[in-house]
């Protein structure tokens, strides 16, 4: 089997835990307005590559990825689910570690039989929530964000390693009050291992000028350290009412 | 031949380097007492340093407000003992010596060539003396007449075409590092009671090596004479051991600091001084001699001497190493041949002098890294480059196969066993133009003249893989005899007249020298091979059918990206030109070696190569060292790192150089946003506020 790819990166730090190698996967259902990778998004263009091909990449620089592992991200990897499970699959025979960066859109609630294969092979999940409301998610991604919850429900339900990311777009993303009903959602979420708050940068808009598309975010600023920290902040308190819920559920159960 | 333990070696551990010979590895071994911990020991600067130091900023603000030079000699010729005492504030100085009587003042050093030293005054508002010209020109040859004196007209043209360049046939060699260490731990007098009976014991037979190492035995002991009036000149008897820290520091710096009186040479590196001096710091912390504070002083003091050493040079040198380096490099860690790493609390004092004294390019601070080095060093260093971008990493674990534990780094790469070892610097050979050449018969692809050997040239339209390499092989072996023979005059010319008397004082008598060749635009050579080979390349030809330009129709594989196809290609060529090399006679039996370094001057050889068959254009710089081209490298830093990582060192085992530059935060995130949690503590968090 072949799959399609964008490109890859050899010296990949901020895409899971260690230096890892990150496959980008050509070709995305989201279009989200702040996308910085709109060169993903066509599922045509890009290099047919087998696992094997990729995993001697891996493999023959190794000795660098010691503490990390491989990372599948994009453009959105489980749009070519049979490929990425079958990367997966082969790099976990080499003991290799597996990391998923995706928007979870192609989840299938009703038919999870593939994905949950595709979970055996994979160590960590990132999940990219874009926003918690679903009709500004419908807005801000052209999709609405059910298959995406459903999908972090089912990751945890498998006792795969969550980390959720959270980026923040001025106008789209930063009330306190949405912040915190995300971190309530996700404070439910049993194998959550970190949260990732990702503050708006404007790098791409070189790419989209490339590509002769208009930039969605024309007027928005890039987003401070501070601002994301309180924007952590807030999605910290959403995470303790649920579990203080939840703990006092548990106690009242008992 | 030390029969007696010097009192001044109290408390030291006695070994062969204190009963047999002049042995400062086997001091170090023996001696040594690595350190573990972290950096939390450190002291900032003292009052005297800032005070100093602020002086030092002063002066080099008034230097650039006088366009670059604050004051120069043009009467007093440079030498061991030329100048009287100079300070920069004498009551506050723990390390004390200037390279003239004041400092920032540059010195006269015509020995390496007089035309270079009136070039470089005059371009500063200054004139030499004409006495000393006269002297220079008349009666006193230099090592760039000589040099030119036995040139041929085809070195002279290679050297116009720059096809070979940065030749040091006009000014001094330098890559020799003296053992400077030998001054703190021996006092002249052992050093020159050893030159004795080296000289006395040489072979009696009088052929012409035997005759020059005679003379020059006695010229080293001349010099070590020199360097102990140095020491008195300051107020210093250097002809005993150093009894203390201080002493050891200053001794040690005296040494350095004849040899840049004495030569303005290209690189004028330290050694591996920080461990060796450890052992002297060490020794009086435990006595209470010193705090931690006067330790740090002592070697911010002696670093501010090195960030001061100037030379007086021409813009045109300038130009070709973007700036007016020294390269004072200094070797720090490392790991000794029985597995125990070198890292000592002074390792880290000598880094410490960047946040002390701030970031500066020299002293060129170059950690011996190995994956045994302790981790809090290791993380000591990745913070201080973060800080500072100030830091060279050089790979202990491949040089220590080669030159043990006791080596130190000359210039940016070049490793040599200290004291034990040194080299003819070579400069390089620009590979890329000698593709052209190839090419074009011998033609130079800018000057358009005939430069090498009239071959027969590329005829067809499209460049073929196989014809080019075939022509490309061919036109190497001429370049690799010319630039051997080149050199030769070069060096044998050096050590006639420019002949460095102090750092080899500092050496063992029968030194390994090593021929120091390089090469220029290996990343350009195998990109344009690539391109010839997986793409199609249509050559462009001038109405005098010289082919002056290429189109490249289609994509190739392009070095610096792990891809074998275009990798192995830049190993062939490495492998090929050095093997190439090996047939020549070198000068003194030198063993023939070869780097690819170019850091700086790879902009100035972008300038004379014209457009080459990668699509790169006339102008633009060749990458430096073994870097990919700028901006071909697009899988990222370890594919790039590993497409370097193939070149074979044997076959470039004087230096692969790969300058590397990242900004922090692609080196992965601040816990702000990569924040672990850990729910079961937040849980308990929230229980504990109710």
């Amino acid at each position: 089997m072949l799959g399609n790819i964008h490109s890859t990166e050899s010296f990949g730090t901020v895409d899971g835990p260690g230096i890892r190698f990150v496959v980008f996967f050509q070709g995305c259902p989201m279009r989200c307005l702040y996308c910085h990778n709109p060169d993903t998004w066509s599922a045509e263009g890009g290099t047919k590559m087998s696992a094997a091909e990729l995993l001697a990449m891996y493999t023959r620089n190794q000795v660098f990825y010691k503490d990390g592992g491989i990372t599948a991200t994009g453009g959105e990897p489980m749009l070519q689910l049979p490929f990425l499970t079958e990367l997966f699959e082969a790099a976990k025979k080499q003991g290799i570690h597996t990391c998923l960066d995706t928007s979870g859109i192609c989840f299938d609630p009703e038919h999870p039989e593939q994905t949950d294969r595709l979970l055996a092979a994979t160590d960590l999940v990132m999940l990219d929530i874009k926003q918690i409301d679903d009709s500004l998610h419908r807005k801000l991604t052209g999709h609405s964000n059910r298959r995406i919850l459903a999908f972090a429900d089912r990751i945890s339900s498998k006792s795969v390693s969550l980390w959720i990311r959270h980026v923040i777009v001025p106008g789209w993303t930063d009330t306190p009050e949405e912040q915190e009903a995300l971190g309530f959602r996700i404070g439910g979420l049993k194998t959550l291992k970190a949260l990732d708050v990702l503050p708006y940068h404007n790098m791409g808009r070189s790419k989209y000028e490339a590509m002769g598309i208009p930039y969605p975010l024309a007027d928005a600023q890039p987003v401070s350290q501070d601002e994301a920290m309180k924007a952590k902040a807030a999605i910290l308190r959403g995470i303790r009412r649920r579990l203080h819920e939840s703990s006092a559920g548990y106690a009242e159960g008992r | 031949m030390f029969m007696e333990f010097a009192p001044e070696w109290e408390g030291f551990q006695p070994g062969r380097w204190s009963n047999s010979s002049v042995n400062v590895r086997d001091f170090i071994q023996r001696n040594i007492t690595p350190y573990d911990g972290d950096e939390s020991f450190l002291e900032g600067p003292t009052e005297a340093t800032k005070t100093l130091w602020e002086q030092v900023m002063e002066l080099s603000r008034q230097e650039r407000e006088a366009g670059g030079v604050l004051d120069m000699d043009t009467k007093i010729i440079s030498t061991i003992t030329s100048h009287k005492a100079g300070y920069l504030d004498k009551s506050l100085e723990k390390i004390v010596g200037l390279q003239t009587d004041k400092p920032f003042k540059r010195a006269l050093q015509p020995f390496g060539g007089i035309r270079m030293a009136q070039q470089a005054c005059k371009e500063y508002g200054y004139e030499v003396d004409p006495s000393v010209v006269e002297i220079f020109t008349k009666y006193r040859k230099t090592h760039n007449q000589g040099v030119f004196d036995a040139y041929t007209p085809e070195m002279r043209l290679a050297r116009k075409s720059a096809i070979l360049t940065g030749l040091p046939d006009a000014y001094g060699r330098g890559r020799i590092i003296g053992d400077y260490r030998r001054v703190a731990l021996y006092g002249i007098d052992k050093l020159i009671a050893d030159k004795e009976h080296q000289k006395a014991t040489h072979f009696v037979r009088m052929t012409s090596p035997n005759i020059q190492l005679r003379e020059e035995l006695s010229e080293q002991i001349r010099a070590l004479g020199d360097l102990k009036e140095l020491g008195r000149i300051y107020g210093c008897d250097i002809s005993r051991p150093a009894k203390n820290a201080q002493e050891a520091v200053q001794w040690l710096y005296f040494g350095y600091l004849a040899a840049v009186k004495e030569q303005n040479g290209a690189a004028m590196s330290l050694g591996r001084t920080s461990t060796f001096l450890d052992i002297y710091i060490q020794r009086d912390l435990e006595r209470g001699l010193i705090t931690e504070s006067e330790a740090q002083e002592l070697i911010d003091h002696f670093i501010m001497k090195l960030r001061m050493v100037k030379f007086a040079r021409t813009p045109e040198y300038n130009a070709l190493f973007s700036g007016d380096p020294t390269w004072v490099t200094e070797s720090i860690g490392g790991v000794s041949v029985d597995g125990q790493h070198m890292v000592t609390k002074n390792s880290f004092r000598y880094l410490n002098t960047l946040n002390n004294l701030g970031t500066a390019p020299e002293p060129n601070m170059t950690v011996l890294w190995s994956t045994r080095l302790p981790q809090a060093f290791k993380r000591f260093c990745a913070a201080m480059s973060i800080k500072t971008s100030s830091i060279q990493y050089e790979n202990d674990d491949m040089m220590r196969v080669i030159h043990g534990d006791d080596y130190a780094i000359a210039c940016c790469v070049s490793s040599m066993v200290v004291g034990k070892e040194m080299q003819f610097f070579g400069a390089r050979a620009n590979l890329a133009k000698c593709l052209l050449y190839a090419i074009n018969g011998g033609v130079d692809e800018v000057m358009k003249v005939q430069v090498g050997p009239k071959y027969r040239p590329v005829t067809g339209q499209y460049l073929d893989f196989d014809d080019v390499m075939d022509k490309y092989d061919q036109m190497m072996e001429w370049l690799a005899e010319l630039y051997v023979n080149t050199l030769n005059i070069i060096h044998y010319m050096h050590d006639k007249y420019c002949y460095e008397k102090v750092q080899m004082a500092l050496h063992d008598r029968d030194v390994k020298r090593y021929f120091a060749t390089g090469i220029a635009g290996l990343s350009v050579v195998a990109d344009s091979l690539s391109a010839i080979k997986y793409a199609k390349v249509r050559c462009i030809r001038d109405e005098n059918d010289i082919v002056v330009d290429y189109a490249v129709e289609g994509d190739f594989p392009k070095y610096g990206n792990d891809d074998d196809r275009v990798d192995s290609i830049a190993v062939d060529i490495v492998k090929r030109f050095m093997d190439k090399i090996r047939k020549h006679h070198t000068y003194r039996q030198s063993v023939p070696t070869m780097s690819i370094l170019t850091i700086t001057s790879n902009v100035v050889y972008g300038k004379k190569t014209g457009n080459t068959p990668d699509g790169r254009k006339h102008g633009v710089p060749l990458a430096p060292g073994a870097n990919p081209m700028h901006g071909r490298d697009t899988h990222g830093a370890v594919a790039s790192l590993s497409s370097i990582a193939k070149l074979p060192f044997r076959h470039a085992q004087d230096g692969i150089s790969n300058t590397f530059s990242i900004i922090p935060d692609a080196l992965g995130k601040t816990t702000v946003f990569s924040g672990e949690l850990d729910l079961d503590a937040l849980r308990e968090e929230t229980e504990d506020a109710q």
